[in-house]
């Protein structure tokens, strides 16, 4: 087998390479997960802007609390929900830096709820990665402030019901309507199409950044095999069937 | 030529900061402390040091702010009151576990709850014993009048880096609140970022051009590493105990009784020093001004010496329980302190002396 791969890898048969800013640990992601995806395009935007010696992460608590061990940059590990918060500190006395906050629901638009919305009312200039798949995957499966009506977890094991739980919350609307955000918009990553348009989104955004024009968010609408307890590829389907039409795709706004 | 300023214990606080060449402050209103994001703001010392202030949406989001600031090796603090320090608790565990210098100024009102607005010296447990989860301290400094609200922020930052721990300054809504003559200190330049980056290597400034990344972080899930990471910070803590106790003794020499008492309280007991001398009892006073390390020693060798120990608080008890266990048991140590924002007189702390020693 090696011997006859090894004869084609040269340099005129490239047409991929892992980005240089993604690390060689193994990610703890599951398999059929966005995260892995989303945490390869950031680095591949890294390198493509020539920006890993000045950029800063910060990891939340979650399914990407370890995402400090895949991209070789300086990272912080926030508190729950904390991660605008630190990322304003951070901005705010290095605004040479390129900063962002990568978080999914439950960290973003639940337990962070207050530090999302007054970062991005402060216009921090900061890109905020917002990885949606309407659960909480890292704990096991409960519901998160994005599940979608009707949707099982072990803390709805019925289905979500609104008069009970509460609606899935569209937090990146919310943020749309802020003056301190330019650039909000919805992304996927399931198909290499989706891929391509959320590394064209997450390079904006840090571009923003460089322009100073305030807060970038980009949202995935994200799967979790696990935790829908779906193989990968009904992940997929369902998530284009059903997530797709409470989360629609798209920019909500790119000023 | 010395500069000298009659100003209140918080905005001598926030000159401290400016002139000690802190990166930021991010804080939140609450009595009886908003006057040092007050004094902050109308200084503008982004202006002139370029120093960062911001007001922050919670104190949850303050010292999440410090965090970050922290995390870049800037000299960064947050002031607050007793309920908005019990938001920052998450916090302030998370910046032990990291080990990330900052300072943190808790001007204690009365609790528990939304309590009072009236100074307190309830806040002791929390300051001292940890406060949030997991095993943890803090350098706890207690300063007992205006020029020590200046001089100890300089100092909070200096053992902060010097142990890459938070540096918490517990005072009091008098000490906050009152107005006394200060010698400021001449202003120190800020650090360059090639300072932070040569005398603060961990510091997350952005890669550069190290060969590994800098992580600022808590978590271990392996529990062998997790178990050396807490031994690692508690031989921190021991260190911090041997080298960086502080503290002021008036009139123990002969000192046939003593007085344990920090901030306002101390300042009420050395007139009460002086009433309890007037009337021919020998009294003595040790005043903590590290909280922790708590000067545990010093009291123990007292202790040998005198005939009872009164521990004088704005609180139920709480220091009582620290100068008890330096005590341990070779003489008998009394509680007093008023409650719920009402301030002891120096009258009332030798009456209970007597009390609680001199009465049959």
């Amino acid at each position: 087998m090696i011997d006859t791969v090894n004869p084609i890898i040269a340099p005129e048969n490239l047409i991929y390479a892992k980005s240089e800013v993604l690390l060689d640990n193994i990610m703890h992601y599951c398999p059929g997960c966005s995260h892995g995806v989303v945490n390869k395009l950031i680095a591949e935007v890294i390198e493509d802007m020539g920006i890993q010696q000045t950029t800063i992460g910060i990891a939340p608590v979650g399914c990407a609390v370890f995402a400090y061990n895949y991209l070789d940059i300086d990272w912080q590990e926030a508190s729950h929900g904390r991660a605008p918060a630190v990322a304003t500190g951070v901005k705010r006395l290095l605004p040479d830096t390129f900063v962002f906050s990568y978080q999914g629901d439950g960290d973003l638009a639940a337990i962070g709820t207050a530090e999302t919305i007054h970062a991005c009312n402060r216009g921090e200039n900061i890109v905020m990665v917002f990885v949606n798949n309407g659960i909480y995957g890292m704990t096991g499966g409960q519901m998160a402030p994005t599940t979608l009506p009707g949707m099982q977890s072990s803390t709805c094991p019925f289905g979500r019901e609104a008069s009970r739980d509460g609606h899935p919350l569209k937090i990146t609307e919310l943020l749309a309507q802020l003056p301190g955000t330019s650039y909000v918009t919805r992304q996927a990553v399931h198909t290499a199409a989706s891929v391509r348009k959320t590394k064209k989104a997450l390079r904006l955004a840090f571009e923003n950044q460089k322009l100073n024009k305030g807060t970038s968010v980009i949202e995935v609408v994200a799967t979790c095999s696990s935790g829908w307890k779906m193989t990968p590829v009904q992940a997929n389907k369902w998530m284009e069937e059903n997530m797709f039409a409470y989360y629609p795709l798209g920019d909500m706004k790119n000023e | 030529m010395k500069e000298i300023k009659l100003m209140k214990g918080n905005e001598a606080i926030a000159e401290a900061a400016i002139r000690c060449g802190a990166d930021g402050y991010f804080g939140y209103p609450i009595t009886p402390q908003s006057e040092v994001m007050e004094t902050l703001m109308a200084l503008k010392p982004w202006e002139t040091t370029g120093m960062v202030v911001l007001q922050a949406e919670s104190e949850i989001a303050s010292i999440n702010m410090v965090y970050g600031g922290a995390g870049c090796g800037k000299k960064v603090l947050t002031s607050s009151s007793s309920p908005g320090v019990s938001l920052m608790q998450e916090g302030l565990t998370y910046l032990a576990g990291a080990e990330l210098p900052c300072v943190v100024v808790n001007v204690v009102r009365g609790g528990p709850g939304l309590g009072t607005i009236q100074p307190a010296q309830s806040d002791y447990f929390q300051a001292v014993k940890g406060g949030g989860h997991g095993d943890y301290k803090l350098i706890v400094l207690a300063p007992a009048s205006v020029q020590e609200m200046a001089d100890f922020v300089d100092l909070a930052f200096d053992l902060a880096f010097k142990y890459r721990n938070p540096a918490f300054i517990l005072t009091d809504g008098v000490i906050g609140q009152m107005m006394e003559k200060v010698e400021l200190a001449p202003f120190k330049p800020r650090w360059t970022n090639e300072e932070i980056e040569k005398n603060h290597p961990w510091a997350t400034m952005g890669k550069k051009q190290r060969k590994e990344r800098n992580v600022i972080t808590s978590v271990e899930l392996d529990p062998y590493k997790h178990e050396d990471l807490n031994k690692k910070l508690q031989a921190k803590y021991r260190l911090i105990q041997e080298t960086e106790v502080r503290l002021e003794m008036i009139a123990c020499e002969d000192a046939d009784y003593l007085l344990v008492a920090y901030g306002a309280s101390a300042r009420i007991c050395e007139k009460a020093v002086e009433v309890a001398r007037s009337k021919g009892i020998k009294v003595g006073l040790l005043r903590p001004i590290t909280l922790f390390p708590f000067p545990t020693l010093e009291i123990k060798r007292l202790a040998a010496q005198v005939k009872g120990i009164l521990s004088v608080e704005m609180s139920a008890g709480q220091m009582v329980e620290d100068v008890r266990l330096a005590a341990n048991g070779v003489v008998r140590v009394e509680h007093f302190g008023r409650l719920g924002g009402i301030i002891h007189s120096p009258s009332e702390v030798v009456e209970a002396l007597e009390n609680f020693f001199l009465k049959a």
